[in-house]
Formats: C-alpha cells, sequence, structure tokens
C-alpha cells in the first residue's frame, strides 16, 4: 500500500492514504527510503515513527507499506557481527558511506554471498513440528547454529538438500504445510516486537559464573536469571558491563549499546577480537553479537534496538544455547520512550515518561528465562540491565520500576567508585534474590565449598564493620575493643583482597574456585586472629604482620590455574600465627 | 505563496508570532530542518529553521526571535537547505558570530564547500579508539585524568571558578610529545560575557598558535536562539578540518549551560512536554549529538577533541546538564570551591574527576611504566585523607592514630605540592610524576596497596 507524509517533526511523521495498514508495519519514507514504523492511527491518519534523520522530508512525499511488521533475520551470520538498532550491519553501511552512517543506505541485514556449511537434520517423510531443527550450520568454531523451522509452521518434509555449501537464501528443506508446499531457506524473519513462543519455562537453578567475585559471591545471578545495574555516571555500568561480556559462563552473548558512547563500542570491537574465552580459548568475538546505537544515531532506532537483540536472543535459546544479554543502557532506551510519547503527545506520567514505561520494561524483562524450546532442547536467555539515574538517585521512575522486575540488583556506589574501588557494587543496598536457588549447584560442582555459609559470613561481617565503622567515626577508632577493631579491618581484607577487581589485570576474571581459596584465607586469618586476641594479645600486632598486607595482594599474584599456592600461603600464615603465640608463650 | 528561483519559495502568510516560534500557512516541498531566511521589512534579515513541516501549518525557530516582525510586511523565504556552514583553512585566525559570520572586520573567507551543521553520525566501526595522550602541562590533569586526543572531557565549574582560566592554561600548553603536528583549536562560546569574550580573545592572540584558532562568539547579549546554532558551526569546521585536513583539533565550546537554558527556552516556546527541570525531554539525546562528534577515525589522519565547560547551577552536580554531560562524555574534570578558598590553584577535586579513556592511553611504552598505579594509588589515599579529616573534626586530630596523622600530613603536601601550580607553569608528565612520589613518600611503604613491591623499590623515597 502506499501513503503520502502528511506532517513531519522530528523522528514522527504523520501520514495520509495509510489508515487501514496495520499497526507495526515497516513503512519506507519518501526518496531516500528511510526506515519507519506505524505506531498508530489517528482517524484518516498513520502515526509513524521514523529510525533514521528525517531532515528533507517534506509533506506529500510518498510512503510505501512494506506489508511486514518490523523484524529482524535469523540465520547464519549473525555471530561476530555488528549491527545497529535495526539490524543494519555497521560494516556494510560504512563500505556504503565512509566513516558517517548516512541516510537511507540499502543492506541486507545477513549476508548472502557466504557459503555456508550444511547438515541436514531432517529426512523425507518427517513430520516436524514448529520450531524443529531441520538443519546444523558450523557457523564459527565455537558456535554450531541450529536451523530452525519458524514457529509458525509445521508439516511433512518432502524434501531435503544434500550435505554441502548453500547460500543463505537456498532452499535447503521443503515441507508440506496445510497442503502448500513451502521452501525453506536458511533463515527467517521474525517480528520483534513480539515474544517467540517456548513449549515450557523452568526454574533458573545454576549461576551464571561472571569471574567478578563480588557478582559470584555475594550478588549471584542464575543463567536465566534477570539483574540490573544502576549507578550514577562514573560508577562503572560500562566496565561491569564489559566485563560480564567477556567473562560470564554463556555461549552466547549479545551486547546492546544502547545510547551510549560510540568510542566504548570501539573499544569492545577492539579488544573482543583479541580476547579469549577462558574456557575454549577461542577469540571472544565469535560467540558475540553487538547491536550499536551510539546516542547521537536516531533516537527511534534506539528504542528498537532492546527489541533487535533479544529477538536475536530468544532465536539462539530456542537452539538450545545459554544467552546472556546486555542492555547498556536501559535508561537511554527508557528516554527514547519518552521522546516519541512526547513527539506523539501522549500524556505523561511520572518526570515526562510516558504511562506504559512500566509495562515496557516488564515486557522486556519477561522475555528472559530457562525454558524448553519448541525443539525440545534446553536454553537460557540471562538480562543484564544497566540503568543510568538521572544524578545517580535510585528513586527515580525507570530504577524504580526495574526493581519491580529483577531479582538481582547490583547497585553501584559513586562513594566507592570515588575511592577507585572496582567494580564498586554496594554491598549494602544490592541483593540477590537467587541465593537459594543455587546453593545446591555450588554444593555439587565446587569441591569443598559451603559458597552458602561462606557468604553469609562475609555478609554478616561487613554488616557488622560497616555498623562499627559509623560508630568509629563518632568516637574514633582507638576507642573501640579489640574484638571490634579486628571485625573493622578483616572488613577492609575482604574488601581490597576479594570484592576489589582489576578489570585490566591477571585478576579480571577470577574463577569460583580461586575466590573461594581467597575467602577461606581471609576467615582463617580472622579466626587465627581472634585467638590471639582472646588471650590478650593487641590488635596492632595482628593487622602489623606481614602476612596481613600480602593477603590483599594475592588475587594479583596467584593466577586461577595455580591455586596450590594458596594452600602454601595458608600455612605459612598459620605458622607465623603460631610464632606470635610463641612469643607470648602460648601455643595456640 | 510565489515561487521564485530554483528551490526558494517565499511566503508572507504568517499565521501566528509567539517568542522564537514563527507559523505559517503550509508550502508543498518545505521540508524538515529546512533553512529559512525571513526579510522583515527594514532591510534587515535573521535566519530561522523549519520544526516542523505539515499540510496544515509550518512551525518555524526564529533565530533572533520574532520581535520586530509584522504579518504585514515581513517575508518568509524557505532556502531548499538545511542549515549549512561554508569551510575551508582561511577560517583559521579568524573570529564569526554564533552563526558564522565574520565579525572581526576582514572580509569573507574563500570557502571550500558547504556543509550541513547537523552533521552525520561516525559509524561507530569506522572509529579509531583514543590511545595518544595530550599533555597539558596541568599535574592533577596530566596524571590523574589524562586527556586523551579524540575524548571529550568536560570541565564542570561553578560560578566565580578559574576555569576559564584553566581553558586558557590548556590551550596555551597542550601538546602531544615529540611529534611536530598540524594542529588547530575551535573555540565557540556561548552566552558568554564581554570580558570572558575579550579574556579568551587575548589568550588566542598571545598563544604562537593564533592563525590556528577560529573562534565562534555568541555573547550574553546576542540572541539565545543563535546558541543552538554555534556548537554546531564549531563542530562542523572542526570535522571538516579534522577528517578532511588532517589536522588535530582541539574544540572547547562552553559555557553548556546558556547553551542548555537555550534550548529550554525553545522547547518551551513550543509547548512541549518538558522533563526534569523544565529541559526538555530530549535534551540528552541533543548534547550527545554535539559531543559525540569527536573522536578518531581509521584511516584518516586528523582527530577532534572536545572539551565543554559548564557551570554547575548552585554547584549541583546531579543537575541535568552536568548529568547528561556527564553520561555521554568520558569522564569529567571538576572544580570545587573549597580548593578555590584555600587559594589552590587549579582547584581540581578528584574524587569526582574521571578521566574514562586515560587506561589504555598511559603506562608502559606509552607515559611511564608506573604512571596507573601511581595515579590509582594517589586517588586511593587521597580518599582516605578525607574520611580521616571528617574524623579529625569530631574527635579533634590529637585523638588519631600515628597512621592517621601520616595521612593528614600526606594530605596537605599533596594539595600544596601536588595539586597547586602556577598558571604559567608548565609541568612535564616527568616531573608530575616525580612530585607524586615525593608525597606518597610521606606515607608507610604498607598502606602503598596499589603499587608493586618493584615500584616501590624503584621510586619511594625512604629518606
Amino acid at each position: 500500500m502506499r501513503g503520502y507524509v502528511w506532517s513531519v517533526n522530528g523522528p514522527v511523521v504523520i501520514a495520509g492514504g495509510l489508515s487501514t495498514s496495520p499497526v507495526g508495519n515497516q513503512v519506507s519514507v519518501g526518496k531516500a527510503g528511510l526506515v519507519g514504523e506505524i505506531v498508530g492511527i489517528r482517524g484518516d491518519k498513520a502515526v509513524i515513527q521514523v529510525y533514521e534523520d528525517t531532515t528533507g522530508i517534506s509533506p506529500g512525499d510518498e510512503i510505501e507499506d512494506r506489508g511486514y511488521p518490523l523484524s529482524v533475520e535469523l540465520g547464519p551470520g549473525l555471530l561476530g557481527n555488528i549491527f545497529d538498532g535495526i539490524q543494519r550491519p555497521l560494516k556494510d553501511i560504512r563500505q556504503a558511506c565512509g566513516i558517517f552512517v548516512e541516510n537511507g543506505v540499502e543492506t541486507q541485514s545477513l549476508s548472502r554471498e557466504k557459503m555456508w556449511p550444511f547438515t541436514p537434520q531432517v529426512k523425507e517423510g518427517d513430520v516436524i513440528g514448529p520450531g524443529h531443527i531441520i538443519g546444523e550450520v558450523q557457523e564459527t568454531s565455537l558456535i554450531k547454529h541450529r536451523v530452525l523451522l519458524p514457529p509458525d509452521i509445521e508439516g511433512k518434509v518432502v524434501w531435503v538438500a544434500s550435505e554441502g555449501k548453500y547460500r543463505l537464501d537456498d532452499i535447503v528443506v521443503k515441507i508440506d504445510f496445510d497442503g502448500k508446499e513451502i521452501g525453506l531457506p536458511m533463515y527467517h524473519r521474525w517480528p520483534v516486537r513480539k515474544k517467540r513462543p517456548v513449549s515450557k519455562r523452568l526454574r533458573p537453578d545454576v549461576p551464571l559464573i561472571t569471574g567478578q567475585r563480588v557478582i559470584d559471591f555475594l550478588f549471584p545471578v542464575a543463567t536465566g536469571g534477570v539483574a540490573a545495574i544502576p549507578g550514577g555516571f562514573g560508577t562503572g555500568k560500562t566496565i561491569t558491563q564489559h566485563q560480564l561480556a567477556k567473562w560470564a559462563s554463556a555461549d552466547i552473548i549479545i551486547y546492546i549499546g544502547c545510547g551510549e558512547r560510540g568510542n566504548e563500542i570501539t573499544q569492545v570491537l577492539e579488544e573482543f577480537p583479541e580476547l579469549q574465552d577462558p574456557r575454549t580459548g577461542r577469540p571472544l568475538i565469535e560467540r558475540t553479537i553487538i547491536i550499536a546505537n551510539t546516542s547521537n544515531m536516531p533516537v527511534a532506532a534506539r528504542e528498537a534496538s532492546v527489541y533487535t537483540g533479544i529477538t536475536m536472543a530468544e532465536y539462539f535459546r530456542d537452539q538450545g544455547y545459554n544467552v546472556a544479554l546486555m542492555a547498556d543502557s536501559t535508561s537511554r532506551w527508557a528516554e527514547a520512550l519518552r521522546e516519541i510519547a512526547g513527539r506523539l503527545e501522549m500524556m505523561p506520567a511520572e518526570e515526562g515518561y510516558p504511562a506504559y514505561l512500566a509495562s515496557r520494561l516488564g515486557e522486556f524483562y519477561e522475555r528472559a528465562g530457562y525454558a524448553e524450546a519448541l525443539s525440545g532442547k534446553r536454553g537460557s536467555i540471562t538480562v543484564i540491565g544497566a540503568v543510568s539515574p538521572p544524578g545517580g538517585d535510585f528513586s527515580e521512575p525507570v530504577t524504580m520500576h526495574t526493581k519491580r522486575f529483577v531479582r538481582t540488583f547490583w547497585a553501584l556506589d559513586k562513594r566507592l567508585a570515588g575511592q577507585r574501588h572496582f567494580p564498586s557494587i554496594n554491598w549494602i543496598d544490592s541483593y540477590s534474590g537467587y541465593v537459594d536457588d543455587l546453593t545446591d549447584w555450588w554444593r555439587e560442582n565446587i569441591k569443598g565449598a559451603d559458597w552458602s555459609q561462606l557468604r553469609t559470613r562475609i555478609m554478616a561481617l561487613l554488616q557488622e564493620a560497616d555498623r562499627l565503622e559509623r560508630v568509629a567515626q563518632l568516637i574514633g577508632v582507638d576507642a573501640l575493643p579489640d574484638a571490634q577493631r579486628l571485625v573493622i579491618e578483616i572488613a577492609r581484607l575482604v574488601r581490597f583482597g576479594f570484592l576489589q577487581q582489576n578489570a585490566y589485570s591477571a585478576d579480571s576474571f577470577s574463577a569460583p574456585e580461586k575466590g573461594l581459596k581467597i575467602i577461606e584465607i581471609i576467615l582463617f586469618f580472622y579466626d587465627r586472629a581472634k585467638e590471639l586476641l582472646d588471650i590478650g594479645i593487641h590488635v596492632l600486632t595482628v593487622i602489623e604482620m606481614e602476612e596481613f598486607a600480602q593477603i590483599m595482594r594475592l588475587k594479583e599474584e596467584i593466577p586461577n590455574d595455580k591455586l596450590e599456592e594458596f594452600d602454601r600461603f595458608k600455612e605459612r600464615l598459620d605458622e607465623a600465627f603460631r610464632e606470635i603465640g610463641a612469643r607470648y608463650g602460648v601455643n595456640i | 505563496m510565489e515561487l521564485t528561483f530554483e528551490g526558494v519559495k517565499e511566503s508572507s502568510r504568517f499565521k501566528e508570532l509567539r517568542g522564537a516560534i514563527a507559523v505559517l500557512e503550509p508550502i508543498d516541498g518545505v521540508f524538515y530542518g529546512e533553512m529559512v531566511e525571513f526579510d522583515i521589512g527594514d532591510g534587515s534579515r535573521r535566519l530561522g529553521r523549519v520544526l516542523e513541516s505539515g499540510k496544515e501549518a509550518i512551525i518555524v525557530q526564529v533565530f533572533e526571535g520574532t520581535a520586530g516582525i509584522s504579518t504585514s510586511k515581513a517575508k518568509a523565504k524557505f532556502l531548499g537547505q538545511p542549515f549549512k556552514l561554508g569551510v575551508s583553512e582561511e577560517m583559521l585566525g579568524r573570529v564569526f558570530n554564533g552563526t558564522g559570520r565574520p565579525i572581526d572586520n576582514y572580509p569573507l573567507p574563500t570557502i571550500d564547500k558547504e556543509v550541513d551543521i547537523n552533521g552525520l553520525a561516525i559509524n561507530p566501526m569506522s572509529r579509531d579508539y583514543p590511545r595518544d595522550i595530550i599533555q597539558t602541562g596541568i599535574s592533577a590533569i596530566d596524571a590523574m585524568n589524562t586527556l586523551v586526543r579524540g575524548q571529550k572531557l568536560p570541565i564542570f565549574s561553578g560560578s566565580g571558578l578559574p576555569h576559564n582560566e584553566i581553558v586558557a592554561q590548556i590551550i596555551k600548553q597542550a601538546s602531544v610529545s615529540g611529534k611536530a603536528e598540524k594542529f588547530a583549536i575551535v573555540f565557540a562560546a556561548m552566552g558568554i560575557r564581554f570580558d570572558e569574550a575579550l579574556f579568551f580573545r587575548d589568550v588566542l592572540e598571545n598563544t604562537a598558535n593564533m592563525d590556528k584558532v577560529t573562534m565562534f562568539l555568541n555573547l550574553a547579549d546576542d540572541p539565545p536562539e543563535e546558541r543552538i546554532i554555534t556548537p554546531r558551526c564549531a563542530l562542523t569546521l572542526a570535522e571538516y578540518l579534522a577528517f578532511e585536513k588532517g589536522r588535530h583539533v582541539l574544540v572547547i565550546i562552553g559555557d553548556m549551560t546558556n547553551y542548555c537554558e537555550s534550548l529550554r527556552e525553545l522547547s518551551a516556546a513550543r509547548d512541549e512536554v518538558p522533563s526534569r527541570k523544565g529541559y526538555p525531554g530530549y535534551m540528552y539525546t541533543d548534547l550527545a549529538s554535539l559531543y559525540e562528534r569527536c573522536g578518531r577515525v581509521k584511516d584518516r589522519e586528523g582527530s577532534v577533541t572536545l572539551i565543554p565547560f559548564l557551570t554547575m547551577p548552585n554547584m549541583d552536580i546531579s543537575h541535568p546538564i552536568p548529568d547528561l554531560t556527564g553520561y555521554i562524555t568520558e569522564g569529567q574534570i571538576v572544580l570545587s570551591r573549597t580548593l578555590h578558598q584555600k587559594g589552590i590553584y587549579p582547584p581540581i577535586d578528584l574524587p569526582p574527576s574521571l578521566s574514562r579513556l586515560m587506561k589504555d592511553a598511559i603506562g608502559k611504552g606509552r607515559t611511564r611504566e608506573d604512571h596507573p598505579n601511581v595515579a590509582n594509588q594517589l586517588y586511593a589515599s587521597y580518599a582516605e585523607v578525607q574520611w580521616i579529616r571528617s574524623l579529625a573534626d569530631i574527635v579533634g586530630e590529637e585523638e588519631l592514630s600515628e597512621r592517621d596523622k601520616k595521612f593528614l600530613e600526606f594530605g596537605q603536601r599533596f594539595e600544596e605540592r601536588f595539586l597547586s601550580q602556577g598558571y604559567d607553569e608548565n609541568r612535564t608528565l616527568e616531573q608530575t610524576l616525580n612530585i607524586a612520589w615525593e608525597v606518597l613518600s610521606i606515607l608507610p611503604e604498607n598502606q602503598l596497596h596499589r603499587l608493586t613491591k618493584e615500584q616501590i623499590e624503584k621510586y619511594y623515597n625512604r629518606e
């Protein structure tokens, strides 16, 4: 169907002649063919949100309804790629127009030239249901791409291509669907705003190991869980997101740079091909998809980018993979909603945000989860959303609504960041609702660990130290009894020797076993020190021990694969305590 | 409506005039973002831009306001193109007003090409990650908040604080070690006072770089609507000089607070739904469309480095203007009134200051191998000083432990020796790091957790 521009105001175009087009359909606007989406109908006019800069569009310009909703192409070629918010490969845009992103560039989301090695997984006569795996393609050395029957098609296989190399749009399987023969290429399209069906949702009970001690031990997130990282500027949201993208124990990483800095995306692009996955040794980029809609790229495409990302995540989940999706930042997405709602002259709710902000956030986070896919395989989507509260104030609408939909909350703290304590996750304000669900996994999988008990002790110690520090601030540290001073000092050990983790050193990824060893040593120190205090030895004697300062450096000095050095250190530590005891004539 | 020559349409059918907004009867073919020239009937002209074009009305933003425009005399000319700026290397050494007209009594420069001032987004795939430092000669910046070529690093100031002097000192001293490369400075002032403008003109005329500087001046008594255009003109010229002429361009724009006030004024005039403190909901996007224009790109020699400065209303860093700026820029340099009152220049407040890009631009093979750890250690120790100071305020200095007293001594020396420096004092990075070790050596060795044993061995002064 064809219509015309009635009026144009920034990214919002009012169109005549399209009042019978379905809401949600994709359109192209003007001679340049700008991509847009119908977001509403008012009387005889259609309201269109345009994903590119509308400078140059004038009333009367032609609009074409493409006849299908805003959707993405799902098939081999996604991994290692970098797209804008509406799945245009930025590499192709660069080839077409140089260093800047120009308007109305025609690109194919997935390459049609590349040949993929296809191995069929069905044979003639098979009756297959929606989401069935029809073939496999080794997409990167890490990931075997499972080609799926689209979730809205089923039937009997009438023809299968033989094993071999094919282009993305070559027909590889034909099926009889309700008496109609349908040829299936290696990809299909799926509307981004519609969630892909699964056969059953499951309870997440495996932790997402991130290699970040403060997360893995204190505030874990489950594989298939949802977490939010709120923090003012400069508190390290993006670095934390990058760390998770690098080290999280997921098969696929989808990183959405939503309304953020261009240089940060460049950093990911430079780093990921160089970095190795700690589990497989392959370049991280082979399991990563990047969606980059930086803050100066069109605002409507920013709104679409999170849907584009989560739809890709669902597609890989349906293939039986564990996907971790990072959205940096959901606040920029919410602002895009606000900006567009404002241009549509909708009634604002809190702080100018539209009233549907909460339901949109809920819809998005609910697309995460651990599930049995239609293919029978189990897969998951873990969503980690950064939130950028204005002024670092967590009572603003986006943070508040996000809290309702996430179970793990990593509150970043400006004060810690000012002290260069990273990750600056505040241990008092953060929480995780997954602790009970994950306890069994730790017991069964990590040798000799009573994770939940250690965790409880550390948390209690930090809380206690926090309280005592406030008292000390009033009466001076020297006025506290020795036992309480020890608590403060041990909490310092926990902070500097355990929680603090440098993203740019060898300690960047800390295996669960390593974290466990450090914690054990700190608590061992604590218990032994208490024994000394009990026999009247001064707290300063204890904290001036050489080993005290050494504990803080263990994380940097001992790598993940030399854990036995921790045991040696522990022996030395024990020795040192015995010596002090002996000096005072006590056998401890 | 009457059609004149090619592409240009004229109309005098005004429907409404209020503030900076003119509403006209619809004309086919007028597009969103088109430039408009008003002939107001007394021989003078004003510029404007189409904010909304529809079949019922055209809404135009008038840069100098609608005061004096009469519906019977004025004519609007739609120029058939978006707002463009003619650019060329001849613009270096010249002074222009906020919309790019020369105000230095010299003739119009020859133009190489005309460019849409709104620019286009740099494709993240084309960007090159910034890794070369710009030495400013200011210790608190070079050691602790290193400025990197292609970075956007704002200065958050307050009224009465010496941000102009710091900016001027950076302009005078900025250098890239060891390389004689093509350099340029583009300075855009928005709504600043006449004496401030004069100060900057003096500074620029007295630097050796005079012929490499272009200024765009919109003063406090110039039309506020023009302020929306001014930074875009500056960045358009900067992009041209950097990406087409291979120069390393340092762009200094400010006061961003005045820019944002104009944005709010304009938004209110259009009856838009306001967000925080009455500023428009799209202020983040609008600021990003300025700040994100800096950077480095692959296969081009030049770079655009941006230092925006702004005065925080009431020194409130959570005010929307510094807040949104901080979310876009790669760090911030925050000034402190307390330090200023203590007589410390430059009064850079370190705990909230940050340069996000420094970590990849410093250290072994780039600056000095101990640089990253020294910076971290100074930050951590200085944070400890703040805590101990607040403790001392309550319990009295006498009650502090020996360790804490050492920290107080360190804090004092750090501010006097490291942070403070003269307006004309240009320190090399080597000097800066040596002073850092001098003050760190006040602290006991076992308090320096961020430094390696080897570094302590090599630089710590045990005397």
